[in-house]
Formats: C-alpha cells, structure tokens, sequence
C-alpha cells in the first residue's frame, strides 16, 4: 500500500506568540517549530499500517526551509522519502490554496491513501485534507479514530459529536483526517535518525507546480483577542496564592 | 444576493448550533440589506421544513431527496452545490460542526474558495463583513474577509446567540436535485456510542481536570491529591487521554463529556475551545496555568497564574486545613 503522509510544521505549542509588526502574522524570530500534532498521529498511523501490510510512506510537506526540520523528523521515524514543497511565506496561505500545492505535488505517485490531521494549530482551518480529496478527485472521510483496510477499500471509525461513532467504508484512493490519539506515538530511535540522512527529499517550488496561490480569503489583521469576562486574577507566592484562593472559594464564591 | 443559512439535522433532531447559525446569517444579511434564508437537507423532511418554517426567514429551501437520507458529503456537496448555483447565494452559513467540517470545505473548493471555518464573530462595515476567527487554539484572533461570493461560513458553538422560532410562518420551496447514487463514494453505516461510561462527570459537584502543563504521566499524583483533598472527581483535557495517561471517559470537551459542577479546577489546561465547550456550564471556574495569556482565563472565575508543581501542592495543604 502506498501511502502519503501530509504533515505541518507549526510553532512549538508553549511558544509566546507575539504578533508582527504588519499585524498579519507572527514574528517568526524567537519562535522554535514543532510537527503539527494531529499530522504526528497521522503518521504514525501511516507507519504502523506499513509495518502491517507493507508498502511505502511517502512525507508530504509544505512549508518553508525550516520545515526540513519536521521532514527529518518523520524520516526518522520510519517514512521512507518525503516531498517538501518550499514556501516563501507561511501563514499567508489559505486552506485552498495550501491544498493546491499538495494536490499538484503528490498527483503524479498515485498513492493509495493520504493521511493527515484533522486541523493545524496554527491556522486551525480543518480542511486541507478534505480540499485535498476534492482537488485530486478521491473519497474522503474525517475525524477517524481506526483505520482498517480492506481489499481495494478502507473502513474507518469516525468520531462524530456527543461520544457519538460511525463505521464507514471507503474506496481506494482515499484521504482521511485522522484524530489526536489514534495510536500511541512512537520516538525515532537513534538509528532512525542516522538512516533519515540518507533518504530521499525532493524539493519543489510552487511556481515550478505551476499554481495560482492567490488567496480567495483574506487575514487582514491578526491580534490579540480582548479578554471580555475579568477573571479575579492571583499572583505572586504560592502559599499565599493557595490560602487567598481557598478562602474565596469558601466564604465568597461558597462552592467548597 | 440573498444569505443562506444551512440548518443540520440528524435522524428528525435539529442541532441547535443550526439555530445560532441563523443569527449569523441574519447579521450578515441586514448589513448587505439582503433577505436571510434557510436551507435543510434530508430524506423525507416535510416535518421538519415546518417547523423551520417558524424562524425568521424569507423562505425555508427544503431539499428532499432519498440519496440524503444518511448524511454522506458527496451526496451533501452535490446538493448543495445545485442549491447555491440555481439561487445565486452571496453568503453560506453554517453551525461549525463535525459534519459541516466533514462536507463544507469540499463545497466551497468546488466554487473556487475556502470556507472561513469557526467564525467567533463578525463585523459588518458598508455592506462589507469581516470575520473573526481564531488562531492557535484561541491563543490570537485574525479579522477575514472573503475576496469574492459566494462566501462560506461556519460558526463556532456559542459565539451567537440562538436565533428563536415564533413568528409568521415562512414559505417553504422545495428545490428538487438530481443525485447520482453511483457518485456517492462512501457507504456510512449506523450511529454508534461506545459501552456505558463508568464514570459519569456530568453529575459531579467538583472536578479538578488536567491539561498537558502537568508535562509527565508520573505528576498526574499532583493532581490527584488535590481531587482527593477535596473529594472531587478527576478529569481531563483531550491530550491527556490521548496519550493514554487517564482513561477517555474522564475527557472533558467536544469529544468527551460535558460537565457542569460547582466548582472546576482547570489545572495546566490552556483552554482550547474544544475543551471549553464541555465545562463552560460550570458554577465556579479556577484556572491554574503558568501563561497569563492561556484563553482559560477568559472562562475563568479565579485565575492563579504560577506554577502549578508548587500552587496545587499548597493548595492541598491550605485545604486539608480547613477541613481539619
């Protein structure tokens, strides 16, 4: 089964994140850069499939230079090549337009599943995957929690709302988003790491892909949201803080 | 250009985020100066187009075909897509839900656009509307504005209030599509839940829930002094039961239970929307994180900002205190 994993880079989830000063995205200088967790479930997802039924993962990933990072990453782990589409500017791209780029990049391997997360931390759109389907014409399914393939179909477990589930049997290609939690993550072994430098990365430009990535939605602004409800807010030594906060809760909030 | 508000049902039962995407829908519209509305999809759904017919609205667009029966997104795109093309719809809205996420991005890629996906609020200016949405799990906000119609929208859970039925009745269209059962790829089948719950939160008084700042599964003895301090039931955020630290049924959040207590400590948990949407309906709210920034402060009563490997252990010894 030939696989293909889309991953993200991100900002590390306990960045400060501070705005720039165009007020349109983030100042990227002192930022450090993780996989996009629900993408590292995707991939391991997609790894454990390989060592169950063979086959190839193939990374897919867009971004720029430092996203080689995250790509090193998921080679370690066990992916065997990747395809990193170089960006200029990150943030900038809508959904639509990142899953051109990826549909274009990944057409000619004919995979026969595309897995990813179900959304990015960052822009938190959701729906790259589900675009990507569309884009490349394959069936898709979100929100999935197992994966079990059948011959020349796949049934997926989808989450739905309210602790709510449903089976659901799709045909080959595929795309699935897949859920934080699918399956335990794995570490890359120090061997993993000394192999992922000989794997293959090819790099492609988008003006090499050929593809129009004019947004249709545009971020005008980027901030920092007002705080509406004014919590009481304690700070400073914790002894003090916990005694303060006990009696709050006792004689004016009256809840303990 | 009128504005379409997508109303989602399922098996006969309204979900009623549909009700709050209304609102939206009935903002964007007035400040176009344009009518609102309402779209519902379904198989045999007569029932239904009744009693949507009693929100405010021009008219209730019923879509009632068999092929939409189970709710599939190829069946759900293709309809909506005859929809929106035959009406010439300038705006769609829609409750951001499971299944909006799973159809609503194919929709909108097939008109050329992306779906401005858990809209929080909107500004309308001139006739023109600016979306705000929200980055990093809540952490920045970001102002949208869509280039061209039609313009797709999903609203997030409570971000506008419930629009209310109660009116004139409005009337009902049905607007007839042509489905192909061939071109409907997946084959969904019924509904499930998991065995019952062992642990039911909903019906406790106090709940202290962990998030990720607790950092290792050997801490989590921290937290569980605090809730055996002061009897209280212990739950958490999605990641720590996606890493198996505590078992899924003590997740609080859209995907786990929905609490609402007399008090709720939220320790190490920066208060994702997705984690808020379960415990919002708590009494009193303490938050505990390190980041005077975390969106948990918002929700929150009582806000200690510090850390918390040295705030819950004094609190545990203040509590043992009082109870001495």
């Amino acid at each position: 089964m030939k696989i293909v994993v889309s991953v993200k880079q991100v900002p590390a989830r306990d960045s400060a994140l501070r705005v720039n000063s165009a007020g349109k995205w983030l100042d990227e200088s002192d930022l450090s850069y993780e996989m996009n967790e629900p993408d590292a479930y995707a991939l391991e997802e997609a790894l454990q499939l390989k060592e169950k039924l063979g086959g190839e993962v193939v990374v897919l990933c867009a971004g720029p230079d430092r996203a080689a990072q995250t790509i090193r990453e998921a080679l370690a782990k066990g992916a065997d090549r990747a395809i990193h589409v170089s960006l200029d500017a990150e943030g900038a791209l809508d959904a639509l337009a990142t899953a051109r780029l990826l549909a274009k990049a990944v057409e000619s391997e004919s995979p026969d599943l595309i897995l990813t997360g179900l959304q990015s931390d960052d822009l938190g759109y959701g729906q790259t995957g589900v675009v990507l389907a569309e884009l490349l014409g394959f069936a898709h399914a979100t929100i999935v929690m197992e994966v079990e393939p059948q011959d020349g179909s796949v049934r997926v477990k989808r989450e739905l709302e309210d602790g709510w589930f449903q089976n659901v049997t799709l045909p080959l290609p595929v795309v699935l988003t897949i859920q934080s939690g699918i399956k335990k993550l794995r570490y890359a072994t120090l061997m993993g790491i000394k192999k992922a430098k000989t794997k293959e990365v090819k790099i492609i430009s988008p003006s090499q892909l050929g593809v129009d990535l004019t947004s249709t939605t545009q971020m005008e602004r980027v901030y920092l949201p007002q705080r509406s409800k004014q919590a009481q807010i304690l700070s400073g030594d914790p002894r003090k803080m916990a005694h303060e906060l006990v009696e709050k809760l006792k004689f004016e909030a009256r809840v303990i | 250009m009128s504005v379409l508000v997508v109303f989602e049902q399922r098996a006969g039962k309204w979900n009623r985020m549909s009700f709050e995407a209304l609102q939206a829908g009935k903002k964007i519209a007035q400040a176009q100066g344009e009518p609102v509305e309402i779209a519902i999809l379904g198989a045999g759904i007569g029932e239904l187009a009744q009693e949507a017919s009693g929100f405010p609205a021009a008219k209730v667009i019923a879509v009632d075909d068999p092929a939409l029966g189970d709710y599939t997104p190829d069946g759900y795109a293709a309809a909506l897509e005859q929809l929106i093309r035959a009406a010439q719809t300038g705006a769609i809205v829609f409750p951001h839900t499971y299944q909006v996420r799973d159809f609503a991005p194919k929709l909108a890629t097939r008109f050329g656009t992306t779906l401005i996906s858990d809209v929080v609020d909107l500004k309308a200016e001139g006739g023109t509307v600016t979306y705000i949405r929200q980055l990093f799990q809540g952490k920045l906000n970001a102002d949208v504005r869509a280039a061209r119609n039609p313009q797709f929208v999903s609203v997030q859970a409570g971000a506008f209030r419930a629009a209310e039925a109660g009116g004139n009745p409005a009337p009902i269209e049905n607007f007839p599509v042509s489905l192909d059962p061939a071109q409907i790829q997946s084959k969904p089948e019924a509904p499930f839940r998991e065995a019952q719950r062992s642990v039911d939160l909903g019906a406790a008084e106090i709940i202290v829930s962990v998030g990720r700042g607790i950092k290792e599964k050997e801490n989590l003895s921290i937290v569980e002094a605090l809730a055996e301090a002061l009897g209280a039931e212990l739950a958490a955020s999605r990641p720590i039961c996606d890493n198996g630290w505590l078992p899924m049924e003590r997740q609080v959040g859209s995907s786990g239970q929905t609490v609402s207590p007399k008090v709720y400590f939220a320790v190490g948990i920066s208060g994702a929307i997705q984690h808020l949407v379960g415990m919002k309906g708590s009494k009193t709210v303490v938050a505990i994180n390190k980041d005077e920034n975390a969106p948990i402060f918002e929700t929150a009563d009582y806000g200690v900002v510090g850390d918390l490997f040295e705030i819950v252990p004094a609190l545990v010894d203040e509590i043992k205190k009082t109870k001495a």
